[in-house]
């Protein structure tokens, strides 16, 4: 007898536990942080080019509001991505590896990347 | 050629066979989950510098940033993080690409793409960490 069960993956039928939603995130944010890395570089290079080119890129960023919500989203990303890897590895050598210890982990890491890119973006402005 | 597996498969309360199958593959698998996370904490280890740094000299000017870079240390550091970056984001796009583009000939482009961007990057990176 076979069951009924769904042999569909959508991910807008399947209700994903907690620790799936952050493993989705990592997965999600990675890509998004391949996609902005010639963003990265060239950041990089305008901050180490001359004074100038330095000063210039902190006052495009620091009068234009929208610009600093893009970069906090980047931000987070960075934040989600490694505190989810940093839980993973934690994983592999086997420390917290009860569902009820992943499930608080999960927990946590979906705070913390969260908390921490809000005190970021109240520090820096 | 893969190796040749034995498996004991059951089937229901009848009783047990033993099947021979071929496990095919590449077996990059364990050299890429091991670089995956070598790549991941020399990452870290940077990342939790350069914050400290940031933090240290906030806020942040041209002339602390450039000579924290003109530091032959600090400039192979940096080399050995986008290059860890650079495998790093090869392994992770690769795995995502293979779950999710389905068509071969689409898969084949997408994966070429992100080679040569990142090999472009790398180059990129190296001219910037030792550009003038």
């Amino acid at each position: 007898m076979k069951k009924q069960r769904p042999v569909h993956l959508n991910l807008f039928q399947i209700k994903l536990p907690i620790s799936g939603i952050v493993s989705l995130l990592h997965r999600l944010s990675g890509a998004l942080l391949f996609l902005i890395l010639p963003f990265i570089l060239w950041t990089l290079q305008a901050s180490l080019n001359t004074e100038e080119s330095c000063n210039n890129l902190i006052n495009t960023v620091k009068y234009n509001p929208i610009l600093k919500l893009v970069i906090m989203f980047f931000l987070w990303a960075f934040l989600h991505h490694f505190m989810a890897g940093m839980r993973f590895l934690l994983l592999d050598v086997h420390w917290g590896c009860e569902l009820h210890q992943a499930r608080l982990s999960a927990k946590w890491v979906m705070l913390m990347s969260i908390a921490s890119t809000l005190a970021i973006a109240g520090w820096l402005w | 050629m893969g190796h040749a597996h034995e498996y004991c498969i059951y089937i229901g309360n009848s009783g047990v066979v033993m099947v021979s199958r071929v496990v095919s593959g590449a077996h990059y698998g364990l050299r890429d989950w091991l670089m995956q996370r070598i790549t991941a904490v020399i990452m870290a280890v940077f990342s939790v510098f350069l914050a400290g740094f940031f933090v240290l000299h906030t806020p942040l000017q041209f002339g602390d940033l450039k000579q924290l870079f003109s530091h032959d240390p600090m400039r192979y550091f940096t080399l050995l993080f986008f290059l860890s970056l650079f495998l790093h984001a090869w392994v992770g796009m690769r795995d995502i690409l293979m779950d999710y583009v389905h068509s071969a000939v689409v898969r084949l482009a997408l994966h070429s793409a992100v080679i040569v961007s990142l090999v472009i990057y790398f180059m990129w990176a190296v001219q910037i960490i030792w550009g003038k």
